[in-house]
């Protein structure tokens, strides 16, 4: 492998490709609805960034149960989105959640993008068997209702950060595969493909320097999607109770806290799915922006 | 006087795109009386298209007519509403586009596409339109119009299609046929056909056309009068023989330079390509459009302003040019290179009895139980032939023939079946492409047919380059390395910032230039190119063609030049294999094969060939037929279910012996050698004043 990260070098520079990050933003701000997407995520990854420093209350103190929003506590500061049955103030909980999510969501996706890259490339690449193999597994997994394959999972390997990642590096990495494979099948045969292969690189250096950054345009794009079902997957971990163990803020046990009170108390399930909705919202907007330019040039 | 059929005049068309209003078409005029033919020539890009998108008024949403006006039958096409522009399309002025199979509709029969055309124009019954369209189809001469009703058009041919294409064009008795690219996607002999097809249906029916097409042989052989446009402007027209014998625009001049007629020669009388590449429309010059690549330009003259068609004082010939006066009198300097023939070296390349087959796995449960599971695609089989060193061998043949396979095998991409595939005297027919030593890899590399594919997208072109030399360990130091991209950019005459370019940013020509550098980066033995300018325009395929010839000569390096035309192999070869169908029909040098004694199969290809000269004139044989199918070909010669010379069942059962004509020349055949003499050679130079 350390002929090979001496290869990728040609591919440029980071200077460079800081530049071309550039230019796509710049590209991005003629697209509104990826402008808008961009907005969202940066709002939300600033309040995770800031949370220690702004968030008005300890997540996971009891004060004042049952405050309805705009309370003023009475050892000063103000419930601005009220608190919960143990009294915990929700905007601090919604605070110190988004930091969660924003940290395994991007991992938990990355992870499943790893696995899924290699599979498909193998399989698209060499075809024949390895593809038959690899195929039939994905199948199979996606065979799978996901909900199912989670609590499978996590119930087997029990609840915790990590354990949500292989989990949904378990579940989305078939998906990313068939993508892959589609997109490699087509790529491998290009000339310049052929002209890797008469020159004698290695399948590895052909699959990677070759084949991946051209695969790149629709893999953003899935990956900003597929962003977007991470968080509603971690939300949907949190309200099964198979997210991570209490008491850390978590938005979809929140929501599952606060579940059988939604009808007396809406404002405790409201604002962690208002949370969850925008963060999502934001990705796929995200995603959407991002086809519209890749479609333009 | 009559009313013209199709009055055009001073036409302007632009795009409208974020970067703000592009004229596509400037000053565009044309008349056409009925049952004319008319051609449309110049390069991609040069608005030819826009002008027949323009005539239908089927301009995109971005698009529109700025000034000027179409009138078709006296009446303003731009006035009329769109339910009578309906009536027009299809019924009064029908298009005939380049790709066919994008024509039809491929789920539904052809027998339904072609009957909607009379039920909606002339509103008759299914039984009269079917009735139609069956008569129609005999007249494009489909063979069986009745069970082609019935088939979708996936099931037949290429040609086939486009043949149905122009029945359903005419099927309701269209008065002007707009013709765009009509046989550029078939293969010449396909071509052949289709072209006299076009023309004898126009005479019958009394049918205008407006042929649009980049090739001049094309437009010389089917229009009476002719308009060659650059850059969104009509740069000459006139009568095709006018404009053919005394191009007066130097554009025009400096095309007849860019395609190798059969009067040019590698050595002695080089293409003279056009320098530069056409303007982006954005970036068009001042005044004359060609003025930075014309060579008789004169400052404060042709950069003035806009330049008028002026007219020539021959038969309706007009030329926009300041300078033609000047131009037709100035004869320039040849600048083309001279170049000393080459010496052939040692034997470099041999081939001996090569074949390869590839299987087809049937996998149904009736082939299973019948045992015929696999079923064999002869893609090359018995291949002999040799090539030496510093010679340039071209293996010619239409699509289908086995060529692109043949590369593939040598590369290593595929290995053999059976046979020999001797390098410089090792065998690497049954060597894949990763057992071969770097060596090996190093002395025999490939140019690529497709400019947008050559270059990897994702790499600047100096990484791409660099990875060659350090992969063949030309060079190892890293300044060393960049100084021999930048010889190698030089050598391919690309500017040195091309370096950190990306291959979008790169025109065709130029994406092609790198890819031969690349190729010539790791010093080879042997280069391998693969139809390295069939996807290029007539002016940058000159200079990529020249191009690869001084880099071969410079390199002593073998080309073994793959390619369907025949004109350019005649041009560059020293020596022509003729395949069809997986076989080698004849070898031999290049004079050899291009005169008689002639395999008839090579004498049909030369006959297919338009020819972009009037002091040319040459023998007519149309093929009949489709090739065959390489799972099934015929059991005796290849040729036979098509050729024009066939000379009975012995054609059929028997595979022809080799003929020896000459020391290197061989013609596979059933013919006599002395009858096959006898035949008259295709081309025929006529004397200049006969010719008009």
């Amino acid at each position: 492998m350390t002929d090979l990260a001496k290869t990728m070098r040609p591919a440029g520079t980071a200077g460079v490709a800081f530049m071309r990050g550039l230019r796509s933003f710049a590209l991005l701000r003629e697209s509104g609805a990826g402008m808008v997407g961009v907005g969202l995520i940066s709002f939300w990854v600033i309040i995770a960034i800031l949370t220690p420093l702004i968030a008005p209350f300890d997540p996971n103190a009891t004060l004042q149960p049952f405050a309805k929003p705009g309370t003023a506590y009475a050892q000063g500061g103000t419930f601005w989105l009220g608190t919960d049955q143990l009294g915990r103030d929700i905007l601090s909980r919604i605070m110190w959640g988004s930091r969660t999510v924003l940290f395994y969501a991007p991992v938990a996706t990355a992870s499943a993008y790893l696995v899924g890259i290699l599979m498909g490339l193998a399989a698209g690449y060499y075809r024949g068997r390895a593809d038959t193999v690899l195929s039939f597994v994905a199948n199979v997994i996606l065979s799978f209702p996901v909900l199912v394959l989670y609590i499978l999972v996590i119930t087997t390997i029990g609840a915790s950060g990590i354990n949500i990642v292989i989990a949904i590096t378990f579940a989305s990495a078939p998906g990313i595969m068939r993508i892959v494979r589609g997109l490699v099948l087509d790529l491998r045969n290009r000339d310049y493909v052929a002209a890797a292969q008469t020159r004698g690189e290695s399948s590895w250096y052909i699959m990677l320097v070759e084949i991946l950054p051209n695969a790149r345009g629709p893999l953003i794009v899935d990956a900003c999607l597929r962003l977007g079902y991470v968080i509603i997957t971690i939300g949907v971990l949190g309200f099964l109770g198979l997210g991570l163990p209490p008491p850390d803020p978590d938005w979809g046990g929140m929501i599952n806290e606060a579940r059988p009170l939604a009808l007396a108390f809406p404002y405790m399930t409201v604002f962690p799915c208002i949370a969850i909705s925008s963060l999502i919202l934001g990705f796929n907007m995200l995603a959407d922006g991002l086809r519209e330019i890749s479609l333009r040039d | 006087m009559t009313a013209p059929l199709l009055e055009i005049e001073n036409l302007c068309i632009s795009y409208f795109v974020r970067a703000g209003e592009i004229p596509a078409v400037v000053d565009f005029s044309l008349r056409m009386d009925a049952g004319e033919s008319v051609g449309l020539v110049g390069e991609s890009g040069c608005g030819k298209s826009t002008v027949a998108m323009a005539i239908m008024q089927y301009m995109g949403s971005n698009g529109g007519i700025v000034g000027g006006s179409i009138r078709f039958k006296g009446r303003e096409l731009g006035d009329l509403s769109k339910s009578e522009l309906r009536r027009i399309r299809g019924a009064e002025i029908a298009m005939i586009y380049q790709e066919p199979m994008a024509a039809l509709n491929p789920s539904l029969t052809i027998g339904d596409q072609l009957v909607e055309v009379p039920m909606v124009h002339d509103g008759v019954s299914r039984g009269e339109a079917s009735d139609r369209a069956i008569r129609l189809l005999a007249d494009v001469k489909l063979p069986d119009p009745e069970r082609v009703m019935d088939a979708y058009p996936h099931q037949i041919s290429g040609g086939q299609q486009q043949r149905v294409v122009i029945a359903m064009a005419l099927l309701s008795k269209p008065s002007l046929l707009l013709l765009d690219e009509p046989t550029t996607a078939l293969d010449v002999t396909v071509e052949a056909g289709i072209v006299n097809l076009i023309a004898e249906i126009s005479k019958k029916y009394g049918t205008a056309q407006l042929y649009i097409s980049h090739n001049m042989g094309l437009i010389l052989e089917t229009c009476e009068r002719v308009s060659v446009m650059y850059s969104g402007e009509v740069v000459e027209d006139g009568l095709a023989m006018d404009v053919f014998n005394r191009p007066r625009h130097p554009y025009t001049r400096g095309l007849f330079g860019c395609i190798p007629l059969p009067s040019c020669d590698k050595n002695a009388r080089p293409l003279t390509p056009i320098r530069g590449q056409l303007p982006l429309p954005h970036e068009r010059p001042q005044g004359c459009n060609f003025a930075p690549r014309c060579d008789y330009v004169r400052e404060g003259l042709c950069d003035a302003g806009m330049i008028p068609l002026e007219a020539t004082g021959e038969d309706g010939h007009d030329v926009r040019c300041v300078r033609w006066q000047d131009v037709s009198v100035e004869n320039l300097e040849q600048t083309a290179n001279i170049r000393e023939p080459m010496d052939v070296g040692e034997e470099m390349l041999r081939v001996a009895d090569l074949q390869k087959h590839y299987p087809v796995h049937d996998r149904s449960i009736a082939a299973m139980i019948s045992g015929g599971g696999v079923r064999w695609v002869k893609a090359n089989e018995a291949l002999d032939f040799q090539a030496r060193a510093r010679e340039t061998v071209a293996i010619v043949g239409e699509s289908g023939c086995g060529k692109s396979t043949f590369a593939k095998v040598l590369m290593g991409l595929e290995t053999a079946t059976s046979g020999e595939l001797d390098l410089d005297g090792k065998d690497i027919a049954n060597t894949a492409v990763r057992d071969r030593s770097p060596a090996q890899l190093g002395s025999l590399q490939m140019v690529f047919q497709n400019p947008n594919e050559t270059l990897n997208p994702s790499h600047t072109v100096g990484a791409q380059i660099e990875r060659v030399i350090r992969k063949f360990g030309v060079e190892s130091d890293r300044s060393k390395i960049r100084d021999k991209v930048m010889d190698l950019l030089d050598i391919v005459k690309l500017p040195a910032d091309f370096y950190r370019r990306r291959p979008r940013q790169l025109s065709g020509g130029q994406k092609q230039r790198v890819g031969i550098a690349r190729a010539f980066a790791g010093n080879p033995k042997v280069v391998v190119a693969d139809e390295p300018i069939s996807a290029l325009d007539v002016s940058v395929a000159a200079a990529v063609t020249e191009l690869l010839m001084d880099i071969q000569r410079d390199h002593g390096t073998t080309l073994l030049f793959i390619s369907h035309d025949i004109s350019t192999v005649r041009y560059l070869a020293d020596r022509v294999v003729v395949m069809y169908l997986g076989r080698i029909m004849e070898q031999g040098t290049t004079d050899q094969v291009f005169a008689p004694p002639y395999h008839p199969y090579t004498e049909a290809l030369l006959s297919a060939v338009p020819i972009a000269d009037p002091n040319t004139e040459k023998r007519e044989i149309v093929l009949e037929g489709n090739v065959p199918s390489a799972l099934d070909p015929p059991k005796g010669c290849p040729f036979a279910s098509r050729c024009q010379r066939k000379i009975g069942s012995l054609c059929d059962d028997q595979p022809p012996p080799q003929r020896q004509v000459a020391a290197d020349h061989v013609i596979a055949c059933h013919i006599e050698l002395d009858d096959l003499r006898e035949v008259e050679p295709v081309f025929r130079a006529v004397p200049k004043a006969a010719a008009e």
